[in-house]
């Protein structure tokens, strides 16, 4: 037999690595994102005719704990219909018993991708409370996303943002929970025999006390001490507060050390150390949502939401008391044009006063 | 569902049933231990081999006859029933064998001693030497990474033989011959070979081509995940293997 070149070695490798949608109506294009989890490929739908993202299970093991998460995660977007969260088209099992979900493809940058290219505050912060609205969309369906940070919120061609990656997402309803795991493990285990107590340890992966799931840097302190079972709203506010940091500073929040983020956020420089023409208030904004103490934070995604619209609109937030004379300076900031014509009005008032006279 | 389609078997997971030829090194049936220890050097013998030419710059001449000492001198010593998989991988074990062995051969000059010149096994040197000089090895790149490089080349390379060999034996030698003229072909081979190209030349329609493809990409698969299973000892260092070898889970 001919000797393989480095080139067909590659490619056979991929064939044994790449996923086998024989069994779908998918056909394979290329692969776009792996991750721990799984691995996202661009595929077409031979039905439809149109190209979707495929995030496949990188395991072949349907009965594992890492399957059973993947498929609640497409269960949970898949309840989630909003306009800032993906939507899911198809889940199954791949021939070669991969667990696998369709959903729609979105072209666009990843939030940090598009800060690198975008200097504005202002747009910034109006993608960042989209998200914002998508996270709170979320809580009010009782689901915590969990693993917030810049890399999972995706800004489309058209400036539409999404967020991605619910794969550590927890339901906080106990009720919806048992619904979605029960839904999941039907789903994805198919002429498998059920445990006599499988609905109630298909969530056992993520909701163990003392398991830390998330990004260092973005994940609460609480989330970070592994509380999971005190895992809330809030903790996702901090994650939000954090990529309000970064978005602000240009650098990520630092975060060696998981069990030791309670140190670090204190010791973490703010943001206007950083960056002094950030403003008093929206740097409030960034410390109310990372505060240390759950009980300090924002209670939910749409009061941070809230606070950021008052910021785009030069509006008092609610994390920052004003003194008079800001107060004074935010009137005049967001009237310019009222106080220009003001002034150019007084102006030309003493002009004719004084050319009257003489 | 089509038997050919259905490799997973009826769970659709990858069965993964060959045993470990490292392990069976270690028995005391002779039988038994010879056939693993073909089995390893079968694997191992063409990385060995370019490894010594590169990384101890040995000649062609030295190359083999420190090769075929090697190997010699494992069975005889039984080398492979001393590793342990909880203190490092099988490459580096083998590896740090070779070296040592490599070593101790040029301190003592016993090479034409030991074994020099003498064939204790019928490998196929001319081949090695001619894939030495066909894949260029990167300045940059060091010796324990070639050595990967090259085990994974052979390691397709002899997956590649088990499957033309079993589509032969099972009748199916089309399965072959597609995976061979679609997969196999270098890039760089005029007129690119297609689906529709296929079917015409083996008087298929394209369904059917690629049916036949998918189920010799999966067979393909099979038998990496069982090859590198008879090179470990544990599901651990399986699954190490694996992740190395592809970049993923397989359980």
């Amino acid at each position: 037999m001919r000797s393989l070149s480095d080139d067909r070695v590659e490619h056979l490798r991929s064939i044994a690595v790449n996923p086998d949608f024989s069994s779908t109506k998918y056909g394979i294009v290329k692969e776009l994102a792996r991750g721990g989890m799984g691995t996202v490929y661009l595929a077409e739908d031979t039905e439809l005719s149109r190209q979707v993202a495929i995030k496949v299970l990188n395991t072949s093991e349907a009965d594992s704990g890492l399957a059973r998460r993947m498929a609640r995660e497409a269960r949970i977007i898949a309840r989630l219909e909003h306009p800032g969260i993906v939507p899911v088209h198809d889940v199954g099992v791949l021939a070669d018993g991969r667990v696998f979900y369709a959903m729609k493809l979105v072209r666009g940058k990843r939030l940090d991708e598009h800060a690198a290219h975008n200097d504005s505050i202002k747009d910034r912060l109006r993608k960042l409370q989209a998200a914002c609205d998508a996270v709170a969309f979320a809580h009010a369906n009782g689901v915590i996303h969990r693993d917030l940070k810049p890399q999972n919120i995706m800004i489309g061609s058209f400036g539409e943002v999404l967020v991605l990656d619910w794969g550590v997402a927890k339901i906080l309803q106990r009720d919806r929970a048992a619904e979605v795991s029960s839904e999941a493990d039907t789903l994805m285990l198919p002429g498998r025999k059920r445990a006599p107590d499988e609905s109630s340890w298909s969530n056992r992966e993520d909701t163990t006390h003392g398991t830390i799931m998330g990004t260092p840097g973005y994940m609460s302190p609480e989330q970070a001490r592994g509380e999971i079972e005190q895992l809330d709203e809030r903790s996702d506010v901090y994650s939000l507060g954090a990529i309000l940091y970064f978005l602000l500073t240009n650098q990520r929040p630092r975060a060696t050390n998981l069990r030791d983020q309670d140190q670090e956020s204190q010791t973490m420089p703010r943001p206007r150390e950083i960056n002094s023409k950030i403003s008093k208030a929206a740097e409030a904004v960034c410390l109310k949502a990372m505060a240390r103490s759950t009980t300090e934070r924002y209670a939910s995604a749409a009061e941070l939401s809230a606070d950021i619209a008052n910021l785009l609109d030069a509006e008092p937030v609610s994390a920052y008391r004003e003194n008079a004379f800001e107060k004074t300076s935010r009137w005049l900031g967001k009237n310019r044009f009222l106080v220009f014509l003001v002034l150019a009005y007084l102006l030309m008032r003493i002009f004719f006063i004084l050319t009257a006279r003489r | 569902m089509d038997q050919d389609t259905d490799i997973g078997g009826p769970h659709h997971r990858f069965p993964v049933t060959s045993h470990s030829a490292i392990v069976a090194a270690r028995s005391a049936d002779p039988q038994v231990r010879e056939r693993a220890l073909e089995t390893i050097l079968a694997s191992y013998w063409k990385p060995a081999y370019k490894y010594m030419r590169i990384k101890w710059q040995a000649s062609n001449e030295d190359a083999k006859d420190l090769t075929q000492g090697f190997f010699a001198s494992a069975i005889e010593k039984n080398y492979f029933a001393r590793y342990d998989s909880a203190k490092a991988s099988f490459q580096t074990f083998l590896r740090t064998c070779l070296d040592r062995f490599v070593a101790n051969q040029r301190q003592a000059e016993q090479r034409l001693k030991r074994g020099g010149g003498a064939a204790h096994f019928s490998l196929d040197f001319s081949g090695a030497e001619n894939e030495l000089q066909q894949h260029a090895v990167a300045s940059e790149i060091s010796p324990e990474d070639y050595f990967h490089r090259e085990w994974v080349r052979s390691l397709f390379t002899l997956a590649i033989e088990t499957l033309s060999r079993r589509y032969d034996d099972s009748g199916r030698s089309v399965y072959f011959k597609l995976f061979e003229l679609y997969d196999l072909a270098d890039n760089d081979s005029e007129p690119k070979v297609s689906y529709a190209s296929l079917a015409n030349e083996f008087g298929l329609n394209t369904t059917d081509v690629t049916n036949y493809l998918a189920a010799a990409r999966r067979e393909f698969r099979k038998i990496v995940l069982e090859k590198v299973r008879e090179l470990t000892t544990t599901e651990e260092e399986f699954r190490a293997e694996v992740r190395m070898l592809l970049g993923v889970e397989v359980k």
